[in-house]
């Protein structure tokens, strides 16, 4: 009823090929912007925006970045972690050894670093495929963390191997609040989304695509392997080294090298799952369903606990709580193994026929 | 879609949708509320337990045994970091806005997250403390005037070591070989720079051995160890890494008798888990464990015979001992501050005062029952730090038994090194080394 296309004509190619094809769609979009942009600075509480909304942010755009590579290259990386540090600690030093440097400019080199490792790990990518690819990106997850805490100019000699982010100035405005850090976070997750949506359709990603349903078919229709691969690992990890850089600096404020472990490549690798491969979308919720809903599940059985004196001790809570979740992952990928992106494209279909389906 | 899952769907958005906007049971008015940010999960889950139930029984005990302080009853929520920064931090801004005096002191019990809230805590007004860990040139109260690592920091423990080593040795390292098996995170990295200067000041070889987290593969690195024949090995563990590290140790043959252990590689739940093998380590200590304490007793009369005990099987044990110590400090932090500011629920600011002043000699710790498990503290703005002093213990297969009298490191050279550390730092962020007023 509502969300129904009829009567919207396209009269242009331009029209025919817009991002957003749909009016209620266009208007979704804006409405859900605005809320982003101004409806949650001005209502959410600091615990909001440090604790939930940026890390949010900052995954999603990590999930994104492994999204490009795995999802529409179709090329397998345990590595995001290990991309992100990169960002993280390129930025800091841009930063530190660099004086009067702009914090975004760093953030782009920070990203662009992080691109430069990511191409020289993507060359096996040539010669190797699927599982085994996993294992050559496993060794930039091991490498990596190990090299900056060998090496101690990467950290500035700290004693602890732990980066410090210094403090976010842009145009002689400090983004030292909640509500500015998430702005900030919000604008460039923003921009690089829309970048994203508009890669994945454009030439680059059809040949990746193409590349990833066979790549020898792809080979005979004249499709560079060697360069799609390639900038496909470029483009993946300048999006995970600017969510490193952005980890650090808005959201942390100070990491340790181990911290970008195996255990976040895997975070990120089952946001993508769970969200969606080969999905833009699919990456927020992906990101939203393992960062939000832990969080959730633990206030949500403090509360009963509290509420029903059921006098489950701290350790029971925090157990059952990994337990719930564990299970409500393998109940999403039942339900539908194709993440929650598919769910809400079905939705949308349902949607269209509502409340007359045939 | 079957029409179960969508309801199963559908109540996961409802009470999703519910907790968002009702975020937790709001704390009783007028108490002094305490933020923990705990850990009982996960590989290092069996050691935050132990820990987190003294303090936790320690805050009851001052509720049931004396009514609060001053009066003022105590209230507390735990929220489980798993020992991971990133969620210490959502702990932390979870915590931080519950009743109008905050979370009062928080106790990150991980280097980690410690390195995560420093830079948060100033703007929030919310002191650190860190009882044995974090970050050591912290010790330097002007520049970091929130963080308070007490007690002992992880460069008295060090230089403790190797003073121990050095008492063994009769007095000369000339020569001699020593290994740091080392815990591959912040925590490990810590003393590898007041070591470095100890070796090159006392003439001995330093070796340092990574091991990564959670360390429960161990054979490369003693095959290493084994190569180089070490005189001794420090093992700087945590978790499951310290019974693995005994166990793999007794595997190659390194006596064990020549093994000294940091703190949080010296609890029951390191030996016991390594069985035999243990027999014969050494460890520092800060504090001392078993139940021969009035503070102890008295936890098991008004606490847990009242049936608001943690889990009696802990009571005692170092790491519950030292949980008890932790909670007692920021009680009477609280307690100075309430000297000043009057008697009502002190902010985390004013907590700030209380910690930077405390004075407990040995006379108020034998009042408050703690006789001679922990030693006296004094602190003061240039000085966050406290006496710096350990003690040896030695595992003789059912407990632990002391083998040292309280003793120090090279306070000389730590001092020097913590002003250089704690300068540098200053110098990166632009921050005037001061002191902070009232």
């Amino acid at each position: 009823m509502f969300y129904r296309e009829a009567g919207q004509f396209k009269t242009s190619y331009g029209a025919d090929q817009a991002l957003l094809p749909i009016r209620q769609d266009r208007y979704g979009m804006f409405i859900l912007l605005a809320i982003a942009f101004i409806g949650l600075p001005l209502f959410a509480s600091d615990y909001w925006l440090t604790a939930i909304l940026i890390p949010f942010l900052v995954f999603s755009l990590a999930a994104l970045g492994l999204n490009v590579l795995t999802g529409y290259a179709g090329q397998l990386s345990l590595g995001t972690a290990a991309f992100m540090a990169v960002g993280a600690v390129a930025t800091y030093n841009f930063e530190l050894r660099v004086p009067g440097m702009p914090v975004l400019v760093s953030f782009l080199l920070g990203g662009l670093s992080a691109a430069a490792v990511g191409i020289l790990f993507g060359l096996p990518s040539l010669r190797i495929k699927g599982f085994y690819l996993a294992v050559a990106t496993l060794a930039a997850q091991f490498f990596i963390p190990w090299l900056i805490t060998k090496v101690g100019w990467f950290s500035n000699y700290s004693a602890s191997g732990v980066i410090t982010a210094q403090p976010i100035e842009i145009l002689g405005a400090a983004f030292d609040t909640p509500m500015r850090k998430y702005l900030l976070v919000l604008a460039i997750v923003a921009v690089m989304a829309l970048l994203a949506k508009n890669l994945v359709r454009s030439r680059i990603g059809r040949a990746w695509m193409a590349v990833r349903d066979m790549d020898v078919a792809a080979e005979v229709i004249g499709i560079r392997i060697l360069r799609t691969k390639l900038t496909a690992f470029a483009v993946s990890s300048f999006y995970c080294g600017m969510a490193g850089a952005l980890y650090a600096y808005a959201y942390l404020g100070s990491v340790e090298p181990d911290g970008f472990n195996l255990d976040l490549s895997f975070r990120i690798l089952f946001m993508v799952i769970v969200g969606g491969v080969g999905s833009i979308m699919g990456s927020f919720l992906g990101a939203a369903f393992i960062t939000l809903v832990p969080i959730f599940l633990e206030v949500a059985l403090t509360e009963a606990n509290a509420a029903f004196n059921l006098n489950l001790g701290p350790g029971v809570t925090s157990m059952s709580q990994l337990l719930v979740f564990g299970g409500l992952i393998i109940f999403f990928l039942i339900v539908e193994p194709h993440g929650l992106a598919r769910l809400w494209q079905i939705a949308k279909e349902k949607l269209r026929l509502w409340p007359f389906p045939h | 879609m079957k029409t179960w899952m969508k309801a199963l769907t559908a109540l996961l958005a409802v009470t999703g949708g519910l907790t968002l906007v009702q975020p937790a049971a709001a704390q009783q008015a007028g108490t002094q509320f305490m933020g923990i940010l705990g850990y009982r999960v996960g590989p290092y889950g069996a050691n935050g337990a132990a820990f987190f139930t003294g303090m936790i029984d320690y805050l009851n005990l001052i509720n049931e045994r004396d009514g609060g302080i001053n009066g003022i009853k105590l209230s507390w929520e735990e929220c489980e970091t798993e020992y991971n920064n990133a969620k210490g931090v959502e702990c932390y801004e979870r915590l931080k806005t519950r009743t109008s005096t905050g979370p009062t002191a928080i106790h990150p019990m991980s280097t980690g997250i410690t390195y995560g809230l420093i830079d948060k805590a100033p703007a929030d007004k919310i002191p650190l403390i860190t009882l044995g860990y974090g970050r050591t040139d912290a010790t330097d109260g002007r520049v970091f005037p929130w963080v308070f690592p007490i007690l002992s920091n992880y460069w008295d423990g060090a230089t403790g070591i190797v003073k121990f080593i050095d008492d063994q040795e009769k007095g000369s390292l000339k020569g001699k070989k020593i290994v740091l098996l080392y815990h591959d995170s912040a925590y490990g990295k810590e003393p590898q720079p007041v070591l470095e200067a100890e070796a090159a000041k006392l003439g001995f070889e330093l070796k340092m051995i990574p091991v990564p987290h959670p360390g429960n593969e161990q054979q490369s690195q003693w095959l290493q160890i084994r190569q180089y024949k070490p005189d001794w090995v420090i093992l700087w563990g945590w978790g499951v890494m310290s019974a693995t590290a005994l166990s793999t140790a007794q595997k190659v043959g390194f006596p064990r008798d020549k093994m000294v252990g940091i703190w949080w590689a010296g609890s029951e739940i390191d030996t016991e888990a390594a069985g035999p093998a243990a027999e014969g380590y050494y460890a520092a200590s800060l504090n001392l464990a078993g139940k021969d304490f009035q503070v102890v007793k008295d936890v098991e009369k008004f606490v847990y015979a009242k049936g608001k005990g943690g889990d009696p099987k802990l009571v005692g044990t170092v790491l519950w001992n030292r949980g008890l110590a932790a909670a007692m400090f920021t009680v009477e932090a609280v307690r100075t501050a309430q000297g000043k500011y009057g008697k009502k629920p002190v902010t985390g600011e004013q907590t700030r005062w209380g910690i930077e002043n405390l004075n407990i000699d040995q006379n108020r710790l034998d009042q408050l029952g703690f006789g001679s498990m922990v030693p006296p503290l004094k602190l003061s703005c240039a000085d966050h730090g406290g006496s710096g002093l350990v003690r040896f213990q030695k595992w003789e297969g059912a407990k632990w038994n002391a083998a040292s009298d309280w003793m120090s490191g090279d306070r000389a050279l730590i001092r020097k090194m913590v002003e250089e550390s704690a300068g540098k730092y200053a110098k990166e962020k632009n921050i005037t080394a001061g002191c902070l007023k009232g």
